[in-house]
């Protein structure tokens, strides 16, 4: 028997059906999330098999929504709540990290707040400003958030399902340009928990850490520097918060090289966290500076002008092109200023 | 007394209920001679640097805390702004631990992480003081829904300043509790000033309570330096709530008699308003009232005041005797369990 292709979207609608199924304290609500069952169809179809009660519509109120989570919770459920864009999610940055993330410790551990606020994100679709914003260092720079961010349908799946069973609260960020990118795989799958990141491709020359949009690009750039020689290994994190040290270490210890590719600005981004823990810890396995293809550090830009702005296969080559493969300094390297 | 003028929907003017007992009278000029000395305490305190960060005091505000927490049944929840202190001890909390949060002490109601502003206690159901102006708004609101979807018959009560009436969590909230018809009482204290910026220039309808319309909620505007009157007219509004699930928009005006916080000397006031405020102390003014309808007199007045100033002077020693938080439960409360990738290392610590 063949296992089944599946999207993204069908994952993370079905991890939301289930769980809706599995625990009645669940409860899912935003912006259209019941009848038009969400701009991406995520919550396709949840009113009309739970009903009103257990998906429902709310006002435009982002701020609203999320503190209104923050209530059910603190009464005893498991709000699953989507905030329709990346940037859409700005308006409630203050219940965010200001109540949400910093309840448990507020009240000593006698608050927990078990909800996932679900967030839409990053580029690739021919989107605009406002709507292809990957704000994950937002939240990563937020202690009392844990953050996530699935590549594959099957993560995608037990990701929510775990972030939803999750006592606290966590960020999960949907790369809404893999939402159609297919799988193959059967559900409901479990695949690793929180914490672990995935080894996509063993290779031995150079680790590409990516995750969420850019781990596709990773692994096509992957294949497409085989032709010149490189046997690159692509580690997917998974989740942000917690961060895998040990997957990422080990990777970089073997192979001497690291590139970080996210979508993200790079001027004190995720990537920048990766870079400062990996040298921290490889120092004496490192070949060549650690690099960075990150997303420039501009506003969005429009539709025209994104696939120059988003890593691609060609900067994360022109990166590899910088990594000192024959062990001279790169003279590249000894100018004060300038990007890396 | 106030009166209670009420906005539409219109509403038939209540019944005024009966005149409490003088006993209850005397309880509540206790409350408030109570949260009168120990915000005084803590102002002092503060001056001596024994209470770190902000500190906002209920000085002006002590008939209406006393009538709106006198308003409401044990198994409600409340949750307030960051001007709490008094709404904590008429909830009920022990002024000992209560005052040792503010000293930031082990032993204080949020364990002396909270501080003056984030006073957190299940057991008395006060869900919170928040220092973010509006940010309790949304929280409560969604507690109530928590309440009817759990059949329960509690009331959730949200308690926030004049300004807050200008920003968008007001009103995201207002509009949902009005929509989903949830059982909460959001109460304004207008005492005139956010910070140092008046109601009217700051507000274009500085008769607050009429904001209320526009989300079809009922409201009223009550006299907060009455404490009857306030206890009344909450008690109206979280009687209603629990019987029909409908919220409902309180505004009580009442001074505050001192700056925005302990730090603030309110030079922004003219003499003639600091004159004025003497004249509008609630406290005052109700121990004349209990005098001239012969309940309490000087004496027995003098005689509250020693207990109650004893009882402040201890929750102030307790405080002062109590541990400071170890270092050892920095990292005990960001997440459920330790996550990966968090370092918790301090100095003489393996490095990895």
């Amino acid at each position: 028997m063949t296992t089944p292709s599946t999207t993204m979207a069908q994952a993370l609608n079905s991890a939301l059906r289930d769980a809706l199924a599995d625990d009645e304290r669940v409860v899912v609500f935003g912006e259209d999330v019941g009848r038009l069952g969400g701009v991406f169809r995520i919550t396709d179809g949840l009113t009309a098999e739970f009903g009103e009660d257990r998906c429902f519509d709310t006002p435009l109120a982002e701020a609203g929504i999320v503190g209104f989570a923050v209530g059910m919770a603190m009464g005893g459920f498991r709000p699953v709540i989507e905030l329709q864009f990346d940037a859409f999610a700005y308006p409630a940055f203050e219940q965010i990290a200001s109540h949400v993330a910093k309840m448990r410790n507020r009240t000593r551990g006698r608050v927990a707040l078990p909800m996932v606020i679900r967030i839409p994100y990053a580029g690739g679709i021919g989107g605009v400003e406002h709507h292809c914003d990957s704000s994950e260092a937002y939240y990563a720079h937020t202690p009392g958030l844990k953050v996530v961010t699935p590549a594959t349908a099957g993560d995608a799946y037990s990701l929510l399902r775990e972030a939803i069973e999750d006592p606290d609260p966590v960020i999960f960020l949907e790369p809404k340009k893999l939402y159609w990118s297919k799988s193959q795989v059967a559900l409901p799958a479990r695949t690793e928990p929180f914490g672990r990141a995935a080894i996509r491709r063993r290779g031995a020359d150079a680790t590409l850490v990516a995750y969420g949009p850019t781990v596709p690009v990773a692994l096509e750039a992957a294949e497409a520097a085989v032709e010149e020689g490189w046997d690159l290994e692509v580690v997917d994190l998974r989740t942000l918060v917690p961060f895998d040290d040990e997957t990422v270490t080990a990777s970089v210890r073997r192979t001497g090289r690291c590139v970080i590719v996210s979508e993200a600005a790079g001027f004190a981004g995720v990537g920048a966290e990766i870079a400062a823990r990996v040298q921290e810890r490889c120092f004496h396995s490192l070949h060549a500076p650690v690099l960075r293809v990150t997303g420039y550090d501009i506003p969005y830009p429009p539709p025209m002008l994104e696939q120059h702005h988003l890593p691609n296969v060609d900067r994360i080559l022109d990166a590899l092109d910088r990594l000192q493969r024959d062990d001279r300094p790169d003279p590249r390297f000894l100018s004060l200023g300038g990007a890396a | 007394m106030g009166d209670t003028k009420t906005r539409t929907p219109a509403r038939r003017a209540k019944t005024r209920a009966a005149q409490p007992e003088p006993e209850t009278l005397v309880a509540y000029y206790r409350q408030m001679l109570l949260i009168r000395r120990f915000e005084e305490r803590a102002a002092r305190a503060y001056t001596e640097a024994k209470i770190g960060g902000y500190c906002h005091l209920n000085l002006g505000e002590e008939a209406t805390v006393t009538g709106l927490m006198a308003a409401l049944q044990p198994r409600d929840y409340l949750f307030t702004n960051y001007r709490e202190h008094g709404y904590a001890l008429a909830r009920g909390i022990d002024a000992r631990r209560v005052m040792a949060e503010l000293y930031g002490r082990s032993t204080g109601v949020s364990k002396g992480w909270g501080g003056s502003m984030h006073m957190f206690d299940l057991e008395s159901r006060l869900l919170g003081g928040y220092g973010i102006v509006g940010g309790q708004l949304p929280l409560a609101t969604g507690a109530a829904l928590a309440v009817n979807y759990k059949g329960g018959d509690e009331v959730v009560m949200c308690q926030m300043g004049d300004g807050t009436t200008n920003i968008g969590a007001f009103h995201e909230s207002l509009n949902m509790a009005a929509l989903w018809d949830l059982p909460i009482v959001f109460v304004v204290i207008n005492n005139g000033l956010g910070m140092g910026t008046t109601v009217e220039a700051s507000s274009a309808e500085p008769e607050l309570y009429r904001r209320a319309s526009a989300y079809r909620m009922e409201s009223a505007r009550v006299d907060g330096t009455d404490v009857v009157a306030v206890r009344d007219a909450a008690q109206a509004a979280v009687e209603r709530a629990r019987r029909e699930s409908k919220p409902f928009l309180l505004e009580t005006t009442s001074p505050r008699l001192r700056g925005h916080s302990v730090v603030d000397p309110a030079r922004y006031r003219t003499a003639e308003e600091k004159e004025a405020l003497k004249e509008a102390d609630p406290l005052a003014h109700f121990g004349l009232t209990l005098e001239e309808a012969g309940i309490l007199d000087a004496e027995a007045r003098t005689k509250l005041d020693a207990e109650v100033k004893a009882e402040v002077d201890d929750a102030a020693a307790f405080a002062d005797d109590s541990p400071h938080p170890d270092v050892s439960t920095l990292f005990d409360y960001t997440y459920a369990t330790p996550v990966r990738g968090v370092p918790r290392r301090l100095p003489a610590d393996p490095v990895f």
